[in-house]
């Protein structure tokens, strides 16, 4: 507090911000990842010891179980060295790159978020201008977000196989089926988020069903439409990544992970699971800045 | 006033039965190279179809105004679709239709679209009245949109590998319950009910404690936000690793999938309550704890709702995911993944039928246990008009 | 439907050639789940070229419903009106009004200037003369200079001043204004009574204002039409003579105290027949 008479530092103002308060926490994290790499590797590596009949001190342990091959919970410092070999090291082309399988999976996300996003568009548009659209398919449109879609997964990706249809697209259809739903919901409800008064507005100058979809609703949904964006292109990936596993590990973040579990490749599993975290943080920091980007544009107050 | 208005869906019903007359009603056996069936040997489907010519002429005239003429034409629709049927199975017409079948298929479309149009548009005062119409059309959106299915399958032939009618799954549905619900238990009461208790309920402990830290709050808030856009089911691989093929694996990645959402949800339902009443407990000096159970739980009840919804949903995929990765041989994850191999497409889609009615009922129940607990929000107060 | 109106329109149309508002008889019954509701009944008025007609009356009492069957935003369920010798649908088909709602209901997403210019672009005009009739328009309520900037960066006032501009932009010779500063404070209140006056003096515009401000009513008026609740209902019609250019000292008048003790009267008489 003393010498503050410039104003607070930047320490203190970082602190009683966002920024310092998730970096403590996430380096808290961090400690804690290697205490429990650490604790759940040591009983492997000390069996290891006996059967060796090696002594062994504490700082040996420590080290050991921080670089062990297929350790139960590999160390950050491990997975970041697989990530940097996989991602940096290797040549994109080659099946073991981390972008060869990232770009694998991003593009089947993309494609399906496209069309989804599309789709979840116009059937919105129908259900809010047809009376008979709502009350029939709107009911069901709600209730299949409480059924696990993602079960039909495997059955979609074996299905369209056995009729021809591999690679970018059966993953696509996926994904495109998980992410229109929340851009209709959150759709339906912006289209209809123009209070009465500007909707009798748009009357008074008797605007048509047209100009006042163009004029007032669709730039009124324009936030929940960005809100279920960032919705469904996390969910696509996830679909991207699920319709990976059932063709049995060929590409793709999806086909990582499944590879690294048959045989136990922890290192490679956690090295796959952070790469799809990074992109989907990726995905939605991108929608978040177009959000801002067209709402800036529409003179939405900072 | 006089000018005549023709109403254009029973038009089109009307012209498209007409036509389903004349036209051929099935194509030629490969075999034995004559048609597979005529309208005339079929007196059922005969009768439906001249009902609908009449009816729809009738409608085209009169016009449908009242819910009564839109039941009439439901019903006229109903007794088609039950003659469809019927033709596609007893008469040998199923991988046979011809264009005479597509287009009274047409015509039914016309008065079932314009059936439910009716009483879409029914508008009563009486709550009993209108909640019953709003049940109705979804309800018979639903049926006609199984018997579309069950139609183009069967009378185009469509494999069952690829895609079986609903009546095909619906057999399996019922000639298979004990598997189905040794796979329910596996699954559901063994997994998913442990890691969504253990995960809603350990964040929203957490959520208690994190809120008497804004230092914590800060500095979680943000993380928990993102973690939410993250493929955490990503995590299953580990989870099968280090706790086994059996439930407890499962229930591990649902605690993963349920922890951050409650975290988050409570945490701003904490801080939802309002300045001014904050500062009337704070003018009968009640204390923290006092405060938390009289004011600030009670304002969080809807967003931890919120996140017990959410959860719902996300317990069940996970549970049905991690199982993709592993698992002893019970399970509707496994169900699915090996009978897809198996090319058993009836069992996978009576599989999702059950993930889906478990899912929604167990939604279901959420939102009731909330409508009943925090019925005092707005959302659910009765709207007037 | 068509040729009823049609026939109703011709025998009203002699009735008085400058009326630009004539409703006859009107009432409008609201169906709910606790019985219907007589939001007007009986109602008689005639409003001339160049009135300032203030609708007068506590909640209820279903001045803004009258307001909203001139713009054809609500239906009369029985009776005859019309506008400028048309169906009030027409009127509207027409773009014979101007209407400014009790809150600004400007888009947040447009520019001040991008909101005037919204009705024209409803209506087709071309580019420069939008902008052309949006200057004017928003010189007339005072706020040139605040084309550019976004809803939210105008006062309560401003934001509202510039509503009416938006209603003037295109020139309609019927004003139509629901409590257009009720949300404001006293004092804003008064200078924008002052500006509206002022405008209405210069333009010739018919206006019909509804208030729930004794005051603001004659204040502002030529005509005060008091109503009352259940059923809402016309009870008093009150003409005044004061000069189309007045300032705010005419408050402090014999003349102005006399008819606000009139408007009080008649307000408290329709109170209390239902209490």
């Amino acid at each position: 507090m003393t010498g503050s008479l410039a104003g607070p530092s930047i320490w203190s103002r970082m602190m009683s911000g966002q920024t310092g308060p998730v970096c403590v926490v996430l380096i808290a994290l961090f400690a804690l990842w290697y205490v429990g790499a650490i604790f759940m590797n040591a009983p492997t590596q000390i069996d290891k010891y006996t059967r060796a009949d090696q002594t062994w001190t504490t700082s040996q342990l420590i080290e050991d179980t921080l670089a062990q091959e297929r350790p139960i919970l590999p160390a950050p410092h491990q997975v970041a060295e697989e990530m940097y070999k996989t991602i940096f090291a290797t040549k994109i082309t080659s099946k073991r790159s981390l972008v060869y399988h990232s770009w694998v999976t991003l593009s089947s996300t993309l494609l399906g978020f496209g069309i989804g996003t599309i789709l979840g568009i116009v059937l919105a548009v129908g259900i809010v201008h047809v009376m008979t659209l709502e009350k029939s398919l709107m009911p069901w449109v709600i209730s299949s977000q409480t059924i696990p879609i993602l079960a039909i997964a495997p059955m979609i990706i074996v299905v369209l196989g056995a009729i021809g249809i591999k690679g970018v697209v059966p993953k696509a259809v996926i994904s495109t089926y998980l992410c229109f739903f929340p851009v209709t919901i959150s759709m339906v409800k912006g289209l209809r988020s123009p209070q009465v008064i500007q909707l009798d507005l748009m009357r008074t100058y008797n605007a048509s069903k047209w100009q006042t979809f163009w004029q007032l609703r669709l730039p009124s949904a324009m936030p929940y439409l960005f809100a279920s964006l960032k919705v469904a292109i996390a969910i696509s990936l996830v679909g991207a990544i699920v319709g990976e596993l059932p063709t049995g590990a060929q590409a793709g973040l999806g086909a990582r992970l499944l590879a690294g579990s048959y045989y136990g490749q922890t290192i490679q599993i956690w090295s796959a699971l952070l790469t799809a975290a990074f992109v989907a943080a990726m995905m939605v920091v991108i929608v978040g800045w177009l959000e801002r980007r067209v709402l800036a544009r529409m003179g939405v107050k900072p | 006033m006089n000018q005549m208005k023709l109403d254009k869906f029973c038009l089109v019903g009307a012209i498209a039965a007409l036509l389903a007359l004349i036209f051929p009603l099935a194509g030629v056996d490969l075999d034995t190279g004559k048609q597979v069936a005529f309208v005339g040997d079929i007196p059922g489907l005969a009768i439906a179809m001249a009902l609908c010519v009449i009816a729809g002429a009738a409608f085209t005239w009169i016009g449908v105004r009242s819910v009564l003429s839109g039941t009439v034409l439901l019903a006229v629709a109903v007794f088609g679709c039950w003659q469809a049927v019927s033709t596609l199975y007893d008469h040998g017409v199923a991988g046979y239709a011809g264009t005479g079948f597509w287009l009274f298929i047409i015509s039914l479309w016309a008065f079932v679209w314009r059936g439910i149009d009716v009483i879409a548009n029914y508008r009563s005062l009486e709550t009993a009245k209108q909640q019953t119409a709003n049940v109705i059309v979804p309800v018979a959106f639903g049926m006609w949109l199984l018997f579309v299915w069950e139609v183009l399958v069967a009378g185009f032939g469509v494999p069952q590998v690829l895609l079986p009618p609903p009546s095909m799954i619906g057999v399996r549905f019922v000639t298979s319950t004990d598997v189905m619900a040794a796979d329910f238990y596996q699954t559901f009461v063994k997994a998913v009910l442990s890691g969504y208790v253990l995960g809603c309920g350990s964040a929203f402990v957490m959520a208690i404690a994190v809120d008497r830290v804004p230092f914590l709050k800060r500095g979680l808030l943000p993380l928990g936000n993102m973690v939410s856009a993250l493929p955490i089911i990503g995590v299953a691989p580990i989870m099968v690793m280090w706790f086994g093929f059996d439930w407890q694996s499962k229930a591990a990645v649902i605690v993963i999938m349920t922890f951050f959402p409650m975290l988050v949800n409570t945490v701003t339902g904490l801080n939802a309550a309002g300045k001014l009443e904050r500062d009337l407990m704070a003018t009968y000096a009640s204390g923290y704890w006092s405060t938390l159970f009289r004011l600030r739980l009670p304002a969080a009840m809807p967003f931890v709702f919120n996140a017990l919804k959410i959860n719902s949903t996300l317990a069940l995929i996970g549970a049905i995911v991690a199982e993709f990765f592993g698992t002893p041989i019970v399970g509707m994850g496994f169900r699915i993944s090996t009978e897809v191999g198996r090319m058993n497409i009836d069992m996978v889609w009576a599989e999702i039928a059950l993930a889906a009615l478990a899912g929604t009922a167990f939604y279901g129940a959420v939102a009731y246990i909330e409508r009943k607990a925090t019925s005092w929000h707005p959302s659910f107060r009765v709207r007037r008009h | 439907m068509t040729l009823k109106e049609v026939v109703n329109n011709v025998a009203s149309m002699p009735a008085s050639k400058d009326a630009v508002v004539d409703i006859k008889n009107l009432s409008l019954t609201f169906q709910t789940a606790d019985g219907p509701v007589y939001a007007l009944s009986d109602v008689d008025l005639t409003i001339n070229e160049g009135d300032f007609v203030s609708f007068i009356g506590p909640s209820g009492c279903g001045k803004t419903t009258l307001l909203r069957v001139i713009a054809d935003l609500e239906r009369a369920t029985g009776g005859d009106i019309s506008i400028n010798g048309v169906s009030p649908e027409q009127a509207r088909e027409n773009r014979a009004y101007g209407y400014v709602f009790q809150a600004p209901a400007l888009l947040p997403w447009r520019s001040i200037e991008r909101n005037v210019t919204l009705p024209l672009e409803i209506m087709e005009i071309s580019k420069e003369e939008r902008i052309k009739r949006a200057h004017d328009a928003l010189k007339l309520v005072e706020l040139n200079g605040f084309e550019k900037k976004f809803p939210w960066q105008l006062s309560g006032g401003m934001q509202q001043r510039a509503s009416i501009a938006r209603a003037l932009s295109f020139d309609a010779d019927l004003l139509l204004m629901d409590e257009p500063f009720g949300a404001l404070d006293e004092i804003v209140r008064d200078h924008l009574n002052e500006q509206l006056l002022k405008l209405w003096a210069r333009t010739n515009k018919t206006v019909a204002f509804v208030t729930h401000s004794i005051p603001e009513a004659v204040y502002l008026s030529t005509k005060i039409v008091v109503m009352s609740p259940r059923p809402g209902r016309i009870i008093d019609v009150i003409e005044t003579d004061f000069p189309r250019d007045r300032s705010l000292d005419i408050r402090e008048t014999p003349e102005f105290l006399e008819i606000a003790h009139r408007v009080r009267e008649g307000l408290r008489a329709g109170h209390s027949n239902d209490e």
